[in-house]
């Protein structure tokens, strides 16, 4: 009965962060057992060189992950984050084949991707188009655009300093990890303790509210989808980096990924739900799946379905939890 | 004939809440039956033991003479049973036919649909019912109370003989609330029984037999209207008499905080004219389609307008966006609670500030001991029970709902406050300290732009009222000359 106050969990904002330790600690006790379980039937999982395999493969993930995150907290989408990976690895590859320096390419990329995301978001306010379209707009016209910049071919020889962005390590920690850890301080801090962070989860739950209490969607629209471009972006370029060449068909479906484990992490496509805490974890239940089902000789076809499920099962679980939760 | 409902003894226990205590209720042929009471007195948790929709912790039921053990709403819909409630819970994007027939299409002897046949029956139904509505046109086409016109009308079609109106009057104009009792009077007379929720006395007075009053989830009386009168209805509801709920004390109004001139967006409304002081509560009133919400709207800055100015004590303004409105100052609630007014999926005290973050940031980052201050003394304030303000404000009741919209606007030190509805599906109780806050507000010098569609509310709190036709400005009419009469006459469009 909704005209009582129920004495249920509390949520939003404030309160997600306690919801989210439900979530969260469901999540990790996951991780846990898929650890123990790895490493006690596969010798090799536990070897350095596997473990920082895996910490580099699910960084490149996690990093769109967070940047899809915030998009789906907004109760919106971009599928376009692959296209970016793909774009973002080849326009760096070919400024670098050119001569620029690291330091100018790389931010000149990651700008290229925030204008790629900024592009959605001007679909989306001012077109009004719905973010699942626009973005699958964006998707298709940015995967043709990588094949007309490379001639469909993959842009090698870049300088070696460029590969050393991946497989450098700190104090035995992956390079891309680290920078995946600070996107995720980053992130969660922004969504939980500023004013951005707050418009969003507002944005996400009604537009009209947020409309009325004096938010401005415009800015707020274009920043979460230029964020979660210019992440895309960051993470083509890792990816490339630990190529070594920009690789035109890279991405492909890594927004599904992305998508996938956001939900597992506890985020909603309704919007105003979801942590970075969450979508880090999700990233690491479905890159230790994977990493952990190739050691053990599982038939990839057979490992998308158990992945597949796993993404059902996740969600249905933390659907049904709510819904217990709401009823009091 | 056997009686159609008679139930005994319902109770049902929901977790940490009894929502019916041993709760009797008895339906006769032939009888409109209101239900009364406060929010959360149990009428909605009654109706969906009724309809089959919650099952009963103890009680009996029996509809038409038969034992009804276990039940459902396919069960109640078999049994002749029927809802209409305050959403239309309709498909809006197919037609008005369609919605009479939804899934049970008739066929032609080929198989397919017999759109003929189905409009005909539809349109003739429509027709007999008073009603000028097109059975072909999709239902999202119709105004909203054209569309709950339909939703009333299809279970007369489909022959429903027992029948639930649920606030149904609460999107009508005067004319189809008519046709509604006109339709309500047919049903009575061919031996159907209605039960019949609102709100609003002078209706259960116009239309219904007997009333059963509710509170707290008990059986409180049941009794003839011919031997009640509103006052002790609103006695047994609240404990209290209605008489005392409007009476606020006043406050002297100072200068003038909010003037319009020649306001105009066509076709909503046109050359609106008029100016709140500070302290004052000014009203506006008129009926559905009359621009009165889009009138504040307009003002606050959500919609565009064609035409005419607006100052802000004395210089002229223009809103070209909500913040704008907000960061001078004023404050706004939608009639539209859930869907304009608060963020359902967030907490309370991120609602609290929903306003506020702009004020209570430094270069973006939220001050979070602010934040937590902010929904603590306005929960202290306006007495929002809620169990801590982290708590999703969808958990709160109606009442505590709208309190924090109140306080949403405390937050942000508005001068103004335009208000839509504000107790829109509130219960009596919360209604009374709604109208104490605002008594407090207007002592502390706050002008408040209050819509109302409900007279006594509006009569009771208002220093002046201009009413609204059809987008006309009817008159402004003050304190002592108020009149009921008077005000709906301007409010149909004639002059008083």
């Amino acid at each position: 009965m909704a005209d009582k106050v129920a004495t249920t969990e509390p949520s939003g904002l404030a309160g997600i962060r306690r919801i989210n330790i439900g979530t969260s600690a469901t999540l990790m006790v996951i991780v846990v057992i898929l650890f123990v379980f790895l490493s006690m039937t596969s010798p090799v999982f536990l070897t350095g060189a596997n473990l920082s395999n895996l910490l580099r493969q699910t960084s490149i993930n996690g990093i769109i992950a967070l940047g899809m995150l915030m998009v789906i907290i907004t109760a919106g989408i971009d599928l376009s984050v692959g296209a970016v990976v793909a774009i973002a690895g080849i326009v760096n590859a070919l400024m670098l084949q050119a001569g620029v320096p690291m330091l100018v390419s790389i931010p000149l990329t990651i700008v290229i991707g925030a204008i790629i995301g900024m592009f959605n978001g001007f679909l989306v306010f001012e077109v009004r188009i719905t973010p699942f379209i626009a973005s699958l707009g964006t998707l298709t016209i940015v995967r043709g655009l990588v094949m007309i910049i490379s001639g469909a071919r993959m842009v090698a020889n870049l300088p070696v300093e460029f590969g050393r962005i991946a497989s450098a390590e700190l104090l035995g920690i992956p390079s891309m990890f680290i920078v995946w850890m600070v996107l995720f301080v980053l992130t969660a801090f922004l969504l939980s303790y500023t004013q951005i962070g707050r418009n969003f989860f507002i944005i996400g739950s009604s537009t009209e509210v947020a409309r009325l209490s004096g938010i401005r969607l415009r800015p707020n629209i274009y920043a979460v989808y230029g964020l979660c471009s210019a992440y895309a972006a960051l993470a083509g370029i890792l990816l490339s980096a630990r190529l070594s060449m920009g690789v035109p068909t890279a991405g492909i479906s890594y927004e599904l990924d992305a998508i996938a484990a956001v939900v597992i992490g506890g985020g909603s496509l309704f919007g105003a739900a979801g942590s970075a805490f969450g979508a880090v974890l999700g990233a690491i239940i479905m890159q230790t799946i994977r990493n952990g089902g190739n050691l053990l000789g599982v038939d990839p076809f057979a490992l998308e379905v158990i992945i597949g499920a796993l993404i059902l099962i996740a969600v249905g679980v933390d659907q049904i939890r709510v819904r217990r939760a709401e009823r009091g | 004939m056997a009686e159609l409902i008679a139930a005994h003894g319902i109770t049902k226990v929901f977790p940490g809440v009894r929502a019916l205590d041993n709760v009797d209720f008895v339906l006769q042929p032939g009888e409109v039956h209101a239900l009364v009471g406060e929010n959360g007195a149990g009428k909605s948790t009654l109706i969906k033991i009724l309809m089959g929709a919650y099952r009963r912790d103890e009680g009996t039921l029996q509809i038409k003479g038969r034992e009804i053990r276990e039940f459902n709403p396919q069960a109640a819909q078999a049994a002749g049973m029927a809802a209409v409630y305050q959403d239309i819970s309709l498909a809006r994007s197919l037609s008005v036919g369609e919605n009479f027939y939804l899934g049970r299409m008739p066929t032609t002897k080929w198989g397919t649909i017999d759109w003929t046949g189905a409009n005909a029956r539809c349109g003739d139904l429509l027709k007999d019912l008073g009603l000028d509505i097109d059975p072909r046109v999709p239902l999202k086409s119709l105004p909203v109370a054209k569309q709950e016109m339909v939703a009333i009308a299809k279970p007369v079609f489909e022959g429903a003989d027992i029948l639930v109106f649920d606030e149904p009057t609460a999107l009508l104009t005067n004319e189809e609330t008519e046709i509604l009792f006109s339709i309500i009077r047919r049903l009575k007379s061919e031996g159907k029984g209605i039960i019949y929720i609102s709100h609003r006395m002078e209706e259960i007075f116009a239309i219904s037999d007997r009333v059963t009053v509710l509170k707290d989830g008990r059986h409180v009386k049941t009794l003839p209207v011919a031997d009640t009168d509103a006052d002790e209805l609103v006695r047994l509801m609240v404990g209290r008499s209605m008489a005392d709920m409007y009476t606020i004390k006043r406050a002297t109004p100072g200068t003038t905080a909010l003037r319009v001139e020649g306001l105009t967006r066509e076709p909503r409304f046109r050359d609106i004219n008029f100016d709140v002081r500070h302290g004052e509560i000014f009203g506006l009133f008129g009926l559905i389609g009359s621009g009165r919400t889009e009138t504040i709207r307009a003002i606050f800055g959500a919609d565009p307008i064609d035409s005419g100015k607006v100052y802000l004590h004395g210089k002229p303004t223009r809103f070209g966006h909500p913040s704008d409105a907000i960061a001078a100052g004023i404050g706004f609630m939608s009639e539209d609670r859930k869907n304009q007014s608060i963020a359902l999926p967030l907490s309370v005290r991120t609602n609290i500030n929903l306003a506020n973050y702009p004020a209570i940031s430094r270069f973006g980052i939220v001050d979070q001991a602010a934040e937590r201050e902010a929904a603590r003394s306005c929960i202290e304030r306006l007495q929002i029970k809620t169990p801590s303000d982290e708590v999703r404000i969808r958990n709160l009741s109606g009442g505590n709902q709208q309190k924090v919209v109140i306080g949403k606007n405390l937050t942000t030190k508005a001068r103004i406050l335009v208000c839509d509805e504000p107790t829109i599906g509130v219960d009596v109780g919360a209604k009374g300290e709604i109208y104490k806050v605002f008594e407090s507000l207007t002592h502390d010098g706050v002008a408040i732009l209050m819509v109302s569609s409900y007279l006594p509310e509006i009569m009771g709190l208002a220093d002046r009222i201009l009413v609204l036709y059809e987008g006309r400005q009817m008159g402004i009419v003050s304190r002592d000359e108020f009149d009921e009469e008077r005000l709906i006459r301007l409010a149909s469009g004639l002059q008083a």
